[in-house]
């Protein structure tokens, strides 16, 4: 097949599952293995343009045109196709658990709900091989418009409640500051393209970079850099497979994937450390990781700490961006897929745990790690992958960040990187070690087994897959390698 | 900008050459046809026949005029200025099209709605009106005559009262919102027509060419500054620019729904496309720049109705209340385009007339159906209705996604070009305002989504779909406001011919008036 087939494939299998979930409502079996079997093939064409594209950079397929030579074009670079693995790929996975979490809570509407899900990732794979920004901001807004139902799922008042805030930040953020910011570059260049090396050079100075960069920063409010960050705790309300793929890799990926993107092929990394236009956001990313850890730390529902996780994580990525030196975009870069390894097996941990226990506060589960051991294990390795200690993925890019900053000569960004490792620590492994290590005097697990094979099988696989990516880390870095050299020029 | 005129003169006898007067005539005769036929099964085809019949001809207008030409028809032969003159531009022929078109799609619906809310022997009168307002608001913009403009405005505006007293068979309170809409409609028609006197007076002609041709250099005449003032007033009440709005919340919410549908999309535009005429063509864009009209008085009462009517608009507990204050806040874009005074401002101001209009016949068809189903569209009362009635409720995500301006629907193409309008000038805080007025927007369109979706049904409520006389025309709407977010090659380029000619004051009018001096 042609790389184009195998882009638009990838686009429109997830649709079309989505349509035959609508389309077979009242045979969940037979909807549930179509929606499978399009993840699969998804993910094969996603590998297909692996194959072909390699970590290169293709051609600019043009579907058409907009208006004014804009278009609605695709191509793939190794940012984007690292993302789309990432998404697709992990689809198959939560696509089981979804199965299995679904079911063993007899969740109403479910058509729609895995509707819906299917659409979030044929968009996230949209953003993921946008060949220009407008390309882009169409698709990352039919994810938000998609993923508004599944964390209004559940219909009562907190689910509503939760969803507003959801749907007002991240419209509101991506309508008032991103778009505008997309319509100022387009009239400070007459392009929106993403090509190599950033298109506002020599076309903007001044004040207008640092201000710009910062309608990008905080206009991709998926991205979560506080203030913005509000909507991440509030989609919380969604069920657990929504939490898992969609706001700890599809959703908050899409964000700083945007956020990189905008770096690297619109500014320009050289461009930014020349201006110095990035220095301010460093220090909101760093305020963004440590404020953020801290709030993380004072949670006890589970979801919810681990929402404030990745909002410091998130920022993680920002603040490799905003050192513009390409060990800290190479580390960003690393960092999409490092945490979106760890943080989906601790999402579905949680969800497991749910599952069986119907248990959602911290403090409620001390002593559960014996009842479910499994998870529990899970939970850990992914704890660990996410604070960065070898041999787990996420040491990798936490390393690269660390060089990055040390490039940039940043010594407070090395301090902040270290201290919130110290505080990772501190928020997640409590969950551990009063599961498994303390034990509940009354014994209120009475009948609690370890969750059904479809909940507990997806977080064992991913956790595995936090210590392929340690073992694949160089491969992972040396993938990502053209984006330094593109933005070098 | 202009080109070669076509000259057409009675001796040419093609039938395409007549198109221009077809397009009025087609309406105006199939409106007592309906009348004197008196058969209430004929009424129906016969007003959805002449509106397919009008949408053939504006679309070949259009597609003579796209190349920035324009078509000039004088009216029994007679040669202006003292003949009646038909003038066609791309400006005019895009509002052409959008009101034909909007009456064709339209039309299907109408029975269906019609049929539901409107005694039958009313029927036959009611499409007889119906066809005189369409042959009124096409008329206000295909002529070149400044009174016959106000002769159009009257055929439109008293057939639009008697339309919206139509819906007291529902709800009285019609009577008292047509009595508004004729009480206010009278004094802007008023205002208008004084404006028009006081030009005649200052010019001694009525034919806009000729009117422009001989007011320039006047801009000091204290009569040409009234007259203007006087038109700007009373086309505004047409219009609704905030605060001269008043008429049109009760006007939209109590007419029959098929009403409402038709004067949302199409009403104000002819009135807006009638002050851009006035302002850009016949007075001129050196005489408005003078008096600061555009900058002093445009563009605050369209900020004004921006956030005014978007901020009324979110505090409604009405879908149909609701959408006709947010009318009132897009008509806000429209003036602001237009009071921006460059290519791309006037553009957007075009393109958000013909996106607006059809994203608004899409809202306010399912706005149709679910007072078909549900009685009113209170919160309250279409609660839910996104399981009963999906297809309808589909509709209502897109115009309002559309509403918002989110990409992938029309709005955000006239978005976009109004925001790139505002850089253009380095008005970076103009452009700031502009989508701080849509983060309004998107609060007012998420209340009706959230009680369509998440809310409970009522106890015992069994909704059906809409009949599929009102869900195909929706549909088209809808895929209509799809369609134009991607493809603009027909709204974009059409609005910057527009605007063009528009911006280019009377140059290319200057022209014509000579050479029809010499007939």
């Amino acid at each position: 097949m042609e790389l184009a087939d195998l882009i638009f494939a990838a686009i429109l299998l997830p649709t079309l599952a989505s349509a035959t979930n609508m389309a077979f409502k009242n045979s969940p079996d037979l909807r549930d293995t179509i929606t499978f079997l399009c993840a699969i093939l998804t993910f094969g064409c996603v590998l297909g343009v692996l194959n072909i594209v390699g970590s290169g950079t293709s051609d600019e397929i043009v579907l058409f045109e907009v208006f004014d030579g804009l278009d609605i074009a695709f191509q793939v670079e190794p940012l984007g196709l690292l993302f789309a693995m990432v998404a697709s790929g992990l689809w198959i996975i939560t696509h089981i658990y979804s199965i299995g979490y679904m079911r063993g809570n007899r969740e109403d509407n479910q058509p729609r709900f895995f509707a819906c899900f299917s659409v979030a990732i044929a968009a996230a794979i949209g953003i993921a091989f946008s060949a220009n920004m407008l390309t882009l901001f169409l698709f990352y807004e039919i994810l938000t418009v998609s993923t508004y139902p599944l964390v209004a799922h559940k219909g009562n008042a907190d689910a509503v409640q939760g969803a507003r805030t959801y749907l007002a930040v991240l419209i509101g953020t991506s309508i008032a500051l991103l778009l505008t910011a997309v319509i100022w570059t387009y009239t400070l260049t007459d392009t929106l393209d993403f090509a190599e090396g950033g298109i506002l050079s020599g076309k903007a100075d001044g004040w207008i970079v640092p201000v710009l960069l910062g309608f990008y920063a905080f206009g991709i409010g998926k991205a979560a850099l506080m203030p913005f960050h509000k909507w991440l705790p509030a989609a919380m309300v969604a069920p657990t497979p929504v939490s898992a793929l969609l706001h700890a890799v599809a959703v908050v990926k899409a964000g700083v994937f945007t956020m990189l993107k905008v770096g690297v092929y619109i500014f320009g990394i050289e461009f930014l450390s020349d201006t110095g236009a990035s220095e301010w956001l460093m220090w909101i990313a760093a305020y963004s990781i440590i404020a953020a850890s801290v709030v993380a730390m004072m949670q006890d529902n589970l979801k919810r700490r681990l929402a404030y996780s990745t909002v410091s994580q998130l920022s993680y990525i920002t603040l490799g961006l905003a050192l513009a030196t390409n060990m800290g975009v190479l580390g960003g870069g690393m960092h999409i897929a490092m945490h979106a390894m760890g943080k989906i097996t601790l999402f579905m941990c949680a969800g497991a745990i749910y599952v069986a226990t119907h248990k959602t506060e911290i403090s409620q589960m001390t002593g559960l790690g014996r009842t479910m051991p499994i998870t529990f294990a899970a939970f850990g390795i992914g704890a660990l992958s996410i604070i960065g200690l070898p041999p787990l993925g996420g040491s990798w890019s936490k390393w690269a960040l660390i060089v990055g900053a040390a490039d940039a000569g940043q010594l407070i960004a090395i301090a902040v990187l270290m201290l919130s490792s110290l505080l990772n620590v501190a928020y997640l492994l409590p969950v551990v070690g009063k599961g498994v290590f303390l034990k509940s005097n009354d014994n209120p697990y009475e009948g609690v087994k370890e969750a059904p094979l479809f909940c507990w099988l997806p977080p064992a696989i991913t956790a595995l897959g936090c210590l392929a990516l340690f073992l694949w880390g160089g491969a992972v870095l040396e993938f990502l390698q053209p984006i330094a050299e593109a933005s070098n020029g | 900008m202009a080109g070669a005129a076509v000259e057409v003169t009675h001796q040419a006898l093609t039938l395409k050459d007549h198109l221009p007067v077809l397009q009025i005539l087609i309406p105006f005769c199939a409106a007592p046809l309906v009348v004197f036929l008196g058969a209430r099964n004929l009424a129906w085809p016969i007003a959805f026949a002449s509106a397919i019949a009008s949408l053939v001809c504006s679309i070949y207008l259009m597609m003579a005029t796209l190349d920035g030409s324009y078509i000039s028809y004088h009216l029994g032969g007679w040669a202006p200025p003292f003949g009646i003159e038909y003038r066609v531009d791309a400006a005019n022929a895009f509002v052409l099209l959008l009101i034909s078109a909007t009456a064709a799609v339209v039309m299907p619906f109408t029975k269906a709605s019609v049929d539901a809310e409107i005694p039958k022997k009313n029927h036959t009168l009611f499409y007889a009106c119906f066809l005189l307002c369409i042959t009124g608001l096409l008329g206000v913009v295909i002529t070149g005559d400044a009174f016959n403009v106000f002769v159009f405005l009257e055929i439109s505006s008293l057939s639009t009262y008697v339309l919206v007293s139509q819906g007291s068979h529902r709800d009285k309170r019609a009577l008292t919102a047509a009595y508004d809409y004729l009480l206010m409609g009278t004094v802007g028609a008023t205002f208008f027509v004084i404006g028009i006197g006081f030009l005649y007076m200052a010019t001694g002609t009525l034919n806009m060419a000729d009117i422009a041709d001989r007011i320039a250099g006047q801009g000091d005449n204290r009569t040409v500054q009234a007259a203007f003032a006087f038109i700007l007033v009373g086309m505004g009440l047409k219009v609704a620019i905030y605060p001269l709005h008043l008429w049109l919340p009760g006007a939209y919410n109590y007419a029959p729904s098929a009403v409402t549908v038709f004067l949302a999309a199409t009403a104000t535009k002819a009135a807006i496309y009638v002050v851009l005429r006035f302002t850009f063509s016949v007075f001129q864009p050196e005489f408005t720049f003078d008096t600061n009209v555009l900058y002093w008085i445009i563009i605050p009462f369209a900020l004004l109705a921006m956030f005014a009517a978007s901020l009324i608009a979110v505090f409604q507990t009405n879908f149909k209340r609701m959408l006709a204050y947010s009318s009132i806040a897009q008509i806000g874009y429209m003036l602001l385009g237009m009071g921006m005074f460059n290519a791309s401002g006037v553009t957007a101001t075009m393109v958000h007339m013909f996106n607006h209009g059809i994203t608004k016949a899409a809202l306010f068809m399912a706005v149709g159906a679910l007072v078909l189903r549900a009685g009113t569209t209170f919160y309250d009362s279409i609660r839910g209705m996104g399981k009963a009635m999906p297809l309808t409720s589909a509709v209502v995500v897109i115009g309002g996604l559309s509403l918002i301006g989110v990409p992938g629907t029309a709005g955000f193409v006239s978005k976009w070009v109004l925001v790139q309008a505002a850089f253009e000038l380095g008005w970076w805080w103009m452009a700031l305002l502009i989508v701080a007025s849509s983060l309004l927007a998107v609060v007012y369109v998420w209340r009706v989504l959230e009680a369509l979706y998440l809310g409970e049904p009522a106890e015992g409520a069994t909704h059906q779909e809409a009949p599929m006389m009102m869900l195909v025309p929706m549909w088209i709407a809808a895929l209509a406001c799809i369609w134009f977010g991607f493809d603009t090659s027909l709204t974009l380029e059409a609005s910057r011919v527009a605007a063009e000619s528009l911006l280019a004051g009377s140059a290319g009018m200057a022209e014509v008036s000579t050479a029809a001096g010499g007939h």
